[in-house]
C-alpha cells in the first residue's frame, strides 16, 4: 500500500488493520513513535496525518492510504522544537517527548498558553509536570505579548 | 494490541451503494470511520465483530449542509470540523462546546458524530446535545432512507433502533429557538469520559438532557413541565432528583451523579437567565 512517509513515497505492506503505530515501528523501522497506553488516552504515539496530528494506536493502516504521514523522525533532529525541549529539559524519561513535539506542530506562531494547554490537552506526561513542556514550546513559537505582561 | 488480526476482514467502501451492500449482505460487519472507540475495544481484546467496513472514503458523508433551515450533518464529521464549521457555530453552539470536549486534539480530529451515535453509549459527549435539540437520525440501507428521531433512537444500554443493514449516514437538527448550554463533569478536563453531562436550551418550553445518568442519555419531561411552568428553581432542582435514577459504576456512584445533577441545572438556570 502506498503513502507518502516523511516526505518520500512508500510502498508497505502489512495487514490493512494493523495499528499505524505497530506499522511504523515493525514494517517501517521507525521507532521514534511510542506506544503508551494503546488506547489512544495518552498522545505518546502521535504523528501528522495530512496535516492533523492523531493517536496512531487507533488508525487502521488502510486508513492512511494515499495520505502523508509524518513522523518524529521527520523533522530530521534540527527542529527548533527539539532543541527547545532540550533547552527547556521539557523532558524526563522522554517517552511522551515525540508526541508532545508532533503534537505541538499543529499550534500556529505566538500561542497563548492557553491554546498550548489545549493543543497538547491529549498528551500525558507523568514526568515533568508540563511546565517545562510548555516553556519549551513557548520559547520555540514565542509568547503572545497578553501573556508576557502576566508573568 | 491483544486482538489477532489474522482472522479480520476490512472492505473499504468504493460508495455509499457498496457499503450497503456489504451491509445487507453481510449483517454481522461493523461499520468504522474514525475508530476511537472500535480500537479501544481491539486494544482490550473485545473485538465487536471479526468483519469491519471502513466508511472513511465517502467524503459525502463529511459535508455539513444549512437545507430550508434544517442543519445536517454528515455522520463522517469529526470535532474538529464540527468546531471549524461556521454553520455549527452559528446554529448549534452547544455541540462546539460538546465536541471540543471530546477527548484531546488527536480524538477530536479522528472521531465522528455518526460514531458517537451509533456507538450509543450513555456517556456519549454529543448526545444530550442532540437530544435537546431535537435531533433527527437518518438512516440508509439499500431499500432507501428513513428517520427517526434522537429521542426514539436509542432503546437501551448500547441498543438503538439500527438495523444491522442500515448506516448512520447524517443527524438533522431543525432550528432551535432560545439560548443553549452545555456543560461535562468528568475527572478532569481533557482526555475523560464523562460522569454526568447536560445539555439545555433555555426558551418558554426548555429543554434538558443528560448523559451518564441512565441506559441511555435522556431527556427530562418533568423537570422540563416543572420550568416550563414557572416553578422555583428549587422545586425544579427536586423535580429532578426525582426524575433520573444514576448508578454506581467505575466511574462515578448514584450519590454523586445526583448532586451533579442537580448542581448543573441550578448553573444551567442561573447562567442562561
Amino acid at each position: 500500500m502506498r503513502f507518502t512517509l516523511n516526505g518520500a513515497e512508500v510502498d508497505v505492506a502489512a495487514h490493512p488493520m494493523k495499528r499505524l503505530l505497530d506499522v511504523l515501528r515493525e514494517e517501517c523501522a521507525l521507532t521514534g513513535t511510542k506506544e503508551g497506553c494503546g488506547e489512544g488516552e495518552c498522545g505518546a504515539c502521535t504523528v501528522v496525518v495530512d496535516g492533523a496530528p492523531v493517536v496512531s494506536c487507533l488508525v487502521p493502516f488502510a486508513q492512511v492510504e494515499g495520505s502523508e504521514v509524518t513522523t518524529i523522525e521527520g523533522l530530521g533532529g534540527d527542529h527548533p522544537l527539539q532543541h527547545a525541549f532540550m533547552r527547556e529539559v521539557g523532558a524526563q524519561c522522554g517517552i511522551c517527548t515525540p508526541g508532545m513535539i508532533m503534537a505541538a506542530l499543529a499550534l500556529g506562531p505566538k500561542p497563548s498558553l492557553a491554546r498550548v494547554r489545549q493543543a497538547l490537552a491529549g498528551n500525558l506526561c507523568r514526568c515533568t509536570g508540563y511546565e517545562a513542556i510548555f516553556r519549551a514550546l513557548r520559547g520555540a513559537k514565542g509568547v503572545r505579548r497578553t501573556d508576557r505582561r502576566r508573568g | 494490541m491483544r486482538s489477532a488480526l489474522s482472522g479480520f476482514s476490512l472492505h473499504r467502501a468504493r460508495s455509499l451503494t457498496d457499503a450497503l451492500r456489504v451491509l445487507r449482505s453481510a449483517p454481522d460487519t461493523v461499520p468504522i470511520a474514525g475508530c476511537t472507540d472500535v480500537y479501544v475495544a481491539l486494544e482490550f481484546g473485545n473485538p465487536p465483530s471479526t468483519r469491519y467496513l471502513d466508511l472513511s472514503p465517502l467524503a459525502p458523508l463529511r459535508w455539513i449542509t444549512l437545507r430550508d433551515g434544517v442543519l445536517s450533518i454528515g455522520a463522517l464529521a469529526t470535532y474538529t470540523s464540527l468546531i471549524r464549521s461556521r454553520l455549527v457555530r452559528q446554529r448549534l453552539p452547544m455541540l462546539v462546546a460538546a465536541a471540543r470536549e471530546v477527548g484531546g486534539a488527536q480524538i477530536q480530529n479522528r472521531g465522528t458524530i455518526g460514531g458517537n451515535i451509533a456507538n450509543a453509549s450513555p456517556a456519549g459527549d454529543t448526545l444530550p446535545v442532540l437530544a435537546a435539540a431535537d435531533a433527527v437520525v437518518v438512516l440508509r440501507n439499500v431499500d432507501g432512507e428513513r428517520r427517526v428521531p434522537f429521542n426514539a433512537f436509542y432503546t437501551g444500554y448500547r441498543a438503538s433502533v439500527r438495523k444491522s443493514d442500515e448506516l448512520v449516514v447524517a443527524v438533522e437538527v431543525p432550528p432551535v429557538e432560545g439560548k443553549q448550554w452545555f456543560r461535562k463533569v468528568g475527572t478532569r478536563a481533557a482526555q475523560a469520559i464523562s460522569k454526568v453531562v447536560m445539555a439545555g436550551v433555555r426558551s418558554a418550553a426548555p429543554r434538558i438532557a443528560l448523559g451518564s445518568v441512565a441506559a441511555t442519555v435522556v431527556r427530562l419531561p418533568r423537570t422540563e413541565a416543572a420550568l416550563a411552568a414557572g416553578a422555583p428553581i428549587a422545586e425544579a432542582e427536586r423535580v429532578l432528583a426525582g426524575e433520573i435514577a444514576p448508578i454506581d459504576d467505575l466511574r462515578s456512584t448514584a450519590e454523586y451523579r445526583s448532586a451533579v445533577a442537580v448542581n448543573l441545572l441550578r448553573s444551567f438556570w442561573a447562567e442562561t437567565s
